[in-house]
C-alpha cells in the first residue's frame, strides 16, 4: 500500500530525514519509535503534505500513485489520514459541518454522490458510538475548548468517518491519561481491517500494549536504524533507546 | 461642484412653514459649510479618506422623482427579508416619502411623520432640544452641508413604555439612471423611557451614474430604553456615502449596533455614542468584507460623560484585492466618568498584497479610576487551521472560505432580527465564494 523509498527531507535548510525506506502492506500495523528529534514528526508531515518540508530525494508510492506530487487534500481523498499530535482549535467552524464537507469532498473525488442529510446523520451516530465520543462535542466548533483526550478522540472519530486506507497516528498517546488512552486505543482497534494499514508514530511503548503492532521500527537521526516485531518494543521499554542509538552512532564512525 | 453651486441650491431651498429653530439651524450650518468647505485629508479625522474627488463632478441634489415608478423598479432588489413584518419607511433621492410608508405597529406605539410636521404634532420641544446636536461632535463641512439642507426629513417617536414588536426598516432609494445624484437624507429618532426599537437602514441606487449619499441620523435614547440599530451597506461600486449616526443616551439605557459593509465605492461611517447618564451601556459591532476598490472607513466615537458606563466595540475587516479598510475608534472618558469600562477591539484579515488596513485607536482618558482597553490584530488566515482542513480532504479554496466565514460569525451573531441575520449570512457566503 505504501512504499517509501530513500526519502530525504529538510525544513528551513536543515536536513531531517536522511534516507527512509519503508514498506507497508494492507492490514498491517507498523510502529515507528525513536528519541526526540529523530524525525518522527517530519516523516508524518512529509507524508501528509505539509508544504514547509522539502523532499530533496526519494519517492513515495501510495496505492500505486506518486504521493509527493499530490496536494494535501488529494492525499486525504486518496485515503491517507493523519491524526495530529496537536489538533488545532478552529473557532467558528462547526465540527459537524466540517466532517460533512470532508466526507462529501472525498465522495466527489471518487465520483460518488454526496451523502444526504439522513444517511450522514446515521453514519455519524454509528461512528460516535464506536469511538465513544459525545454528541455535545460535535455540535461545537472544531476542537474548541476540548481537553487533550477529547481532541484525540475527535481525531479517531474523523478517522472513523473518513474510512481511510492508511491512517498515520502521530503521537496519539501524548498527553493522555490511562482512561483516555484506553478509549482512544479501543476506537483505533475497531478500525483495524485487512484492507487498512496503520502507522503509529510514538515515543513511548505504552500505546503498543493496547494496539499490537506487526512491525516496529526505530527512527534515529533521520534514518530507520532497526526493525523488528513487537518484541523490539518491549526490549526498548526495558533497555531504553541507548543500545540502539549507540550502535548506530558507532556504525557511522 | 463647489461651494458656490451649493450656495445657489441653498438659496433656492423652499423653506415654507419651518419653525424658527430649523431655519436658524440651516442658516447657521450653511455658514459653517461656507467657511470650512469640504473636509480634506489634512484634517486628522479625514486623513485616510479623501472625498474631494467625489466632488469633481456635478450632481443633481436630491431631485424630486417619480417615486412610485422608481419603487416599482427597485422593490425586488431593495426589500429585505422580514419586510412583511416591519414598519417600512422610504427615502427617495434623500427625501422621506410618507406616502410610501407602511406602518405595522399601532399609532399609539409608533409615530412617524415628516420632521417639519413634528413641531405641530406636539414634538416641538424634542426638536428644539435635539435636532442638530450632532454638530457639536461632527464639526466638519460635510456634516454641516446635510444640516443646511434639511427639508424632507423624518421624525420617528416611540412613546414611553412601548416596546415595538415590529422593526423599523428604512430604505434609501436613489435614482442615478440619468444623472449623477447627491442625496442628503436626515432622520431624528426619539426613543422614550422604557421604550424599545429596532432600526434597520439600507441603501440602493438604481442606474449606473454616480450616487453619493450624505446621510445623518440623530437618535435620542431615554432612561431604561433599548435601541438596536443595524446598517447594511450593499450597494453598487459606483455608489458612495458619508453616513453619520449620532446616538445620545440621555438616560441609563442600552444600545446595540451592527454595521455591515459588503459593497460600495467610498463608504464613511461615523458612529457616535454619547453616554450622557450614569450606567449607560453600548455595544458597537462592525464587519466589512472589502473587495475591488471598495474603501470603508469606520469612525466611532464614545463619549463617557458620567460614571459607571460600559461600552464594547468589535470591528472586523476582511480586505481583498485593492480595497481599504479603516477603523478609527475614539473613546473619551471625561473627568467625572469614574468606573468607566470601555473595551475596543479591531481584527483584520488581509488577503492580497494591494489591500490596506488602517487602524487607529484613540483613548482620551481624563478620569483616574477606569478600565479601558484597545487591541488590534492584522494578519492572514491561520496556516495551521488551513492545513488541518486540507488534511481532511477539503480543498484549499473551501478551507479559506470556511475560515473567513468563521471569522465573520461572531459579528453576524449580533444581528438579532432573524430573517435579516439569515439574509446577511447568505450575502456573506456569496461574497466569500466568488474567487
Amino acid at each position: 500500500m505504501l512504499s517509501i523509498k530513500n526519502i530525504h527531507a529538510n525544513i528551513d535548510g536543515k536536513q531531517i530525514l536522511k534516507g527512509i525506506n519503508l514498506e507497508i502492506k494492507a492490514g498491517e500495523v507498523h510502529a515507528i519509535m525513536g528519541p526526540n528529534g529523530s524525525g518522527k514528526s517530519t516523516l508524518s508531515s512529509v507524508l501528509a503534505g505539509r508544504e514547509e518540508y522539502e523532499v530533496t530525494e526519494g519517492e513515495v508510492e501510495f496505492l500505486g500513485k506518486d504521493l509527493l506530487s499530490l496536494p494535501a487534500e488529494d492525499r486525504a481523498r486518496e485515503g491517507l489520514f493523519l491524526a495530529f499530535q496537536y489538533p488545532v482549535e478552529i473557532p467558528g467552524v462547526s465540527t459537524t459541518n466540517f466532517i460533512k464537507a470532508a466526507v462529501n469532498e472525498k465522495r466527489k473525488y471518487l465520483g460518488q454522490d454526496p451523502l444526504d442529510a439522513v444517511s450522514f446523520l446515521k453514519m455519524m451516530k454509528e461512528k460516535m458510538a464506536m469511538v465513544e465520543i459525545n454528541q455535545s462535542l460535535l455540535s461545537r466548533s472544531i476542537n474548541e475548548g476540548f481537553s487533550g483526550g477529547e481532541k484525540k478522540r475527535n481525531e479517531v472519530f474523523q478517522m472513523a468517518m473518513l474510512e481511510p486506507k492508511l491512517a498515520i497516528l502521530d503521537e496519539t498517546d501524548s498527553g493522555l491519561d490511562i482512561d483516555a488512552l484506553r478509549i482512544v486505543a479501543n476506537g483505533i482497534n475497531k478500525l483495524r481491517s485487512s484492507d487498512r494499514a496503520i502507522l503509529l508514530i510514538t515515543h513511548y511503548q505504552r500505546l503498543l500494549d493496547y494496539i499490537q503492532p506487526d512491525f516496529v521500527h526505530v527512527l534515529y537521526k533521520g534514518k530507520i536504524v532497526k526493525s523488528g516485531t513487537k518484541e523490539l518494543a518491549l526490549e526498548l521499554e526495558e533497555r531504553g533507546y541507548d543500545f540502539i542509538t549507540e550502535a548506530a552512532d558507532m556504525a557511522n564512525l | 461642484m463647489n461651494v458656490s453651486y451649493f450656495k445657489d441650491q441653498f438659496q433656492q431651498l423652499q423653506t415654507g412653514n419651518d419653525s424658527a429653530h430649523v431655519a436658524a439651524l440651516r442658516t447657521g450650518s450653511f455658514g459653517t459649510f461656507d467657511q470650512k468647505g469640504l473636509p480634506t485629508t489634512k484634517l486628522e479625522e479625514w486623513k485616510y479618506t479623501n472625498i474631494s474627488s467625489l466632488f469633481d463632478k456635478d450632481y443633481q441634489i436630491s431631485p424630486l422623482a417619480d417615486k412610485t415608478a422608481l419603487l416599482a423598479a427597485a422593490i425586488e432588489e431593495i426589500q429585505l427579508p422580514g419586510n412583511a413584518d416591519a414598519n417600512v419607511l422610504y427615502f427617495v433621492n434623500g427625501r422621506y416619502e410618507p406616502s410610501l410608508s407602511i406602518l405595522k405597529s399601532a399609532s399609539e406605539d409608533l409615530q412617524v411623520m415628516p420632521l417639519l410636521e413634528a413641531a405641530s404634532a406636539g414634538f416641538q420641544e424634542i426638536i428644539d432640544q435635539h435636532l442638530g446636536e450632532s454638530s457639536a461632535y461632527l464639526k466638519d463641512g460635510i456634516h454641516a452641508l446635510n444640516t443646511s439642507f434639511i427639508t424632507d426629513a423624518v421624525f420617528v417617536h416611540v412613546p414611553p413604555g412601548k416596546e415595538l414588536r415590529h422593526p423599523v426598516y428604512i430604505y434609501h432609494l436613489a435614482d442615478a439612471q440619468h444623472q449623477a445624484i447627491l442625496t442628503q437624507p436626515r432622520s431624528l429618532v426619539y426613543v422614550s423611557k422604557r421604550a424599545k426599537i429596532q432600526i434597520v437602514e439600507t441603501f440602493r441606487t438604481l442606474g449606473t451614474q454616480d450616487s453619493f449619499s450624505n446621510a445623518v441620523m440623530e437618535v435620542v435614547v431615554a432612561q431604561d430604553a433599548t435601541l438596536e440599530y443595524y446598517k447594511l451597506q450593499n450597494d453598487a461600486a459606483h455608489t458612495s456615502q458619508v453616513s453619520s449616526t449620532h446616538i445620545h443616551q440621555i438616560g441609563k439605557s442600552h444600545v446595540h449596533t451592527v454595521t455591515i459593509s459588503l459593497n460600495g465605492g467610498l463608504l464613511r461611517n461615523n458612529l457616535n455614542m454619547i453616554l450622557d447618564a450614569e450606567g449607560n451601556e453600548t455595544h458597537l459591532y462592525g464587519l466589512s468584507l472589502l473587495k475591488g476598490k471598495t474603501h470603508v472607513d469606520n469612525h466611532t466615537l464614545i463619549d463617557n460623560k458620567h460614571p459607571n458606563c460600559f461600552s464594547n466595540q468589535l470591528y472586523k475587516n476582511i480586505a481583498d484585492d485593492s480595497s481599504t479598510g479603516i477603523f478609527s475608534g475614539r473613546i473619551i472618558v471625561q473627568p467625572d466618568a469614574q468606573k468607566t469600562n470601555a473595551y475596543q477591539s479591531n481584527k483584520n484579515i488581509i488577503l492580497s498584497d494591494q489591500a490596506t488596513i488602517n487602524a487607529k485607536p484613540q483613548l482620551e482618558i481624563f478620569a483616574d479610576d477606569v478600565k479601558c482597553s484597545h487591541g488590534c490584530t492584522v494578519g492572514q488566515l491561520d496556516e495551521e487551521a488551513l492545513f488541518y482542513l486540507r488534511a481532511r480532504g477539503i480543498s484549499k479554496e473551501l478551507a479559506e472560505v470556511l475560515l473567513l466565514q468563521a471569522f465573520a460569525t461572531d459579528i453576524l451573531e449580533q444581528v438579532k432580527i432573524d430573517p435579516l441575520r439569515q439574509h446577511i449570512e447568505t450575502l456573506i457566503q456569496q461574497h466569500l465564494s466568488i474567487q
